[in-house]
């Protein structure tokens, strides 16, 4: 044991690669290989009377993507609408995040940040079909927007930018939180010292330190409304989203559906790239 | 008043702040002069920050005034107040360069965007930092971001000039040169300056006037000289320099009377037991050596007087060297010094 114990010391490659060896085995082959199973279904085809899979390769269903005005429409109504959420989150998450983490009393924050966290302990569907029984017609919303002269959104595209926006709050919340309560009180005050009034300290001081937690939060709210596409069948009516797209043809014609799959991963990863400009993934 | 010419610059009356029920400052009355260094000096805890925070407008009193230049500024905040800080951390901001921090004050103020350029590089040139104004802070020393804060705050021209603990985060060596540095912009500027210290040495060096603060009060307001020399309370005599305190029979058996008394350690003088010593005007008292430690320049002997007080006495190695020092421990000696050194305190705390 101590023999071990002494030869594990001496040889920090050896403890590197039994502490890593299983996650890297995990992360190799179930994560990174199933990801390029994937890619590579994508590049074959089907049968079209039995609709078996045929293992030869083509780029058809690549070509479709692109030549196809239905999935040029359905890809981009899906950045549009996982854009939406995004932004939808920052403007909600921004005002509650400042007060959990600069406002309220220090005391009460962990209790706050909780507080904020207790949605995630609720299922997805449980969620996601009580938004069904509120958008209903005659519904919650109707009925509270009635007095207004207004009509509830009803199902159909609104309807799952809302749903969305309410399910994935919460990873805006936390990473602006995080990076408001981790500015120094000072710069604040020193901002306010130099003359500046508190729009002013907010826009040209206390914003861009938050910057990079909002484009970390961002990530999360970005990518997974893009992969979604159980809200979109509850909320959605018609609405056609790459998610449910995929799952729709996913027993009819797996290969195109594969194809269809990487599309999310290919706008997720420019997305990233895009977002790593800005200096947020240094601070996930 | 040792410098000032004779206006205000800033009057606190009846100051006082409390967080939740404890008081931080409890009724602080201060007089600031135009053109003045002044330091609020006191341990940790003793309410000097929160002084300075008040003054700076990042907290609201409890109760009592504010005034700047003779405006009642108590209710104003921080940005409607004609005052700048040197923060402890420094406060830079991280996501602009040096010359984006230096010309923030000017910017907000609306100055054009040339006379921010001219005024941040001057401001940089008057801190000696030329050539540093594309750097972030993050790139900077100690003492460089220490340098850009100052030029930050002073770059507005302000009326008073706060500084809190600026040079605690700096060693030794590079402290005193800054300490050179902020008395020669202090008097090139003739900005009112209010330093917030802990470290006595560093007040007495700088300051016009220096207030000692403990517990939230002013125990002594005045000169270096007048604090080290007629110390008014023990804690004063004790915290500014160090001194033999003197109370009940040894003040009796020693002095001649009752009370309280501080004798500074350099006032004594280290004679034989048995030697020659005028007793006229003088106080003496004999005792036993229980240590003596070599300093180089001084030799620091703690004495056990016969009277039962401990005394430290620090002796100028004029003649005497670390041989003798090393001798010293378990002789007897006789301490002696000048009636005038007796100085009486009030017991206060």
């Amino acid at each position: 044991m101590t023999k071990a114990a002494g030869m594990l010391h001496r040889s920090p490659r050896l403890r590197l690669a039994l502490l890593l060896a299983a996650p890297l085995t995990w992360l190799v082959v179930a994560y990174l290989g199933s990801l390029a199973v994937l890619f590579l279904s994508g590049l074959w085809t089907t049968d079209p009377f039995t609709s078996d899979i045929v293992r030869s390769w083509t780029l058809d269903n690549f070509r479709a993507l692109v030549t196809t005005e239905v999935y040029r429409r359905v890809a981009l109504r899906s950045i549009g609408v996982a854009l939406a959420v995004t932004a939808l989150c920052v403007v909600i998450a921004f005002p509650i995040a400042f007060y959990t983490a600069r406002v309220a009393r220090p005391r009460w924050r962990p209790l706050l940040v909780v507080a904020l966290l207790t949605p995630l302990w609720a299922s997805y569907l449980v969620k996601a079909y009580a938004w069904r029984v509120m958008l209903a017609r005659g519904g919650l919303l109707d009925w509270l927007l009635t007095p207004f002269g207004l009509d509830g959104p009803g199902y159909g595209l609104t309807a799952t930018i809302l749903v969305l926006t309410y399910l994935w709050l919460p990873y805006m919340i936390l990473p602006i939180h995080a990076g408001l309560e981790r500015v120094p009180d000072s710069l604040l005050d020193a901002s306010a010292d130099l003359g500046a009034r508190t729009a002013r300290t907010l826009r040209t001081v206390l914003l861009p330190l938050v910057l990079p937690s909002v484009a970390a939060g961002s990530v999360f709210t970005f990518s997974l409304s893009l992969g979604d596409y159980i809200a979109v069948q509850i909320v959605g009516g018609k609405t056609q989203l790459i998610g449910n797209l995929v799952y729709s043809n996913i027993t009819l014609d797996l290969p195109l559906a594969a194809a269809l799959g990487t599309v999310p991963v290919v706008v997720i990863v420019l997305y990233l790239l895009a977002v790593r400009r800005t200096g947020a993934l240094s601070s996930l | 008043m040792a410098t000032g010419n004779g206006t205000t610059a800033i009057t606190l009356r009846g100051l006082r702040k409390s967080f939740g029920d404890v008081p931080a400052v409890d009724g602080v009355e201060l007089d600031v002069a135009e053109g003045e260094f002044f330091s609020l000096l006191g341990p940790s805890g003793s309410g000097k920050t929160t002084v300075l925070r008040l003054i700076a407008g990042f907290e609201t009193p409890t109760s009592g005034t504010v005034t700047l230049a003779g405006e009642d500024v108590t209710r104003r905040a921080p940005f409607e107040r004609d005052v700048t800080t040197v923060f402890q951390d420094y406060a830079l901001f991280p996501h602009m360069t040096v010359e984006q921090n230096i010309a923030y004050g000017l910017k907000v103020r609306g100055a054009s965007r040339r006379e921010q350029a001219e005024r941040a590089r001057a401001a940089l040139a008057s801190v000696r930092l030329e050539g540093f104004g594309a750097r972030r802070p993050s790139r900077l020393s100690g003492g460089q971001r220490q340098r850009v804060a100052l030029a930050r705050a002073l770059v507005v021209r302000p009326r008073v000039l706060l500084l809190d603990e600026p040079l605690g985060a700096l060693d030794l060596k590079l402290r005193e040169q800054m300490q050179t540095e902020l008395k020669e912009l202090q008097r090139d500027a003739g900005i009112t300056f209010v330093l917030v210290t802990h470290d006595q040495a560093e007040a007495l060096a700088l300051s016009d006037r220096v207030a000692v603060l403990n517990a939230g009060r002013v125990e002594q307001v005045g000169t270096p000289g007048e604090l080290y020399e007629s110390p008014a309370s023990a804690f004063v005599a004790s915290f500014v320099g160090t001194s033999n305190t003197l109370t009940g029979r040894a003040a009796e058996l020693i002095v001649g009377k009752p009370g309280t008394f501080g004798v500074r350690p350099e006032k004594i003088r280290v004679l034989d037991a048995d030697g020659e010593h005028d007793r006229a005007d003088h106080s003496a008292v004999h005792g036993t050596v229980a240590d003596a430690v070599y300093l180089g320049d001084s030799t620091r002997v703690v004495v056990d007087t016969d009277a039962g007080v401990r005394f430290v006495v620090v002796r100028q190695n004029l003649d005497t060297t670390a041989a003798d020092a090393l001798a010293l421990p378990g002789s007897r000696v006789l301490l002696h010094w000048h009636r005038r050194h007796n100085v009486p305190l009030s017991q206060a705390t």
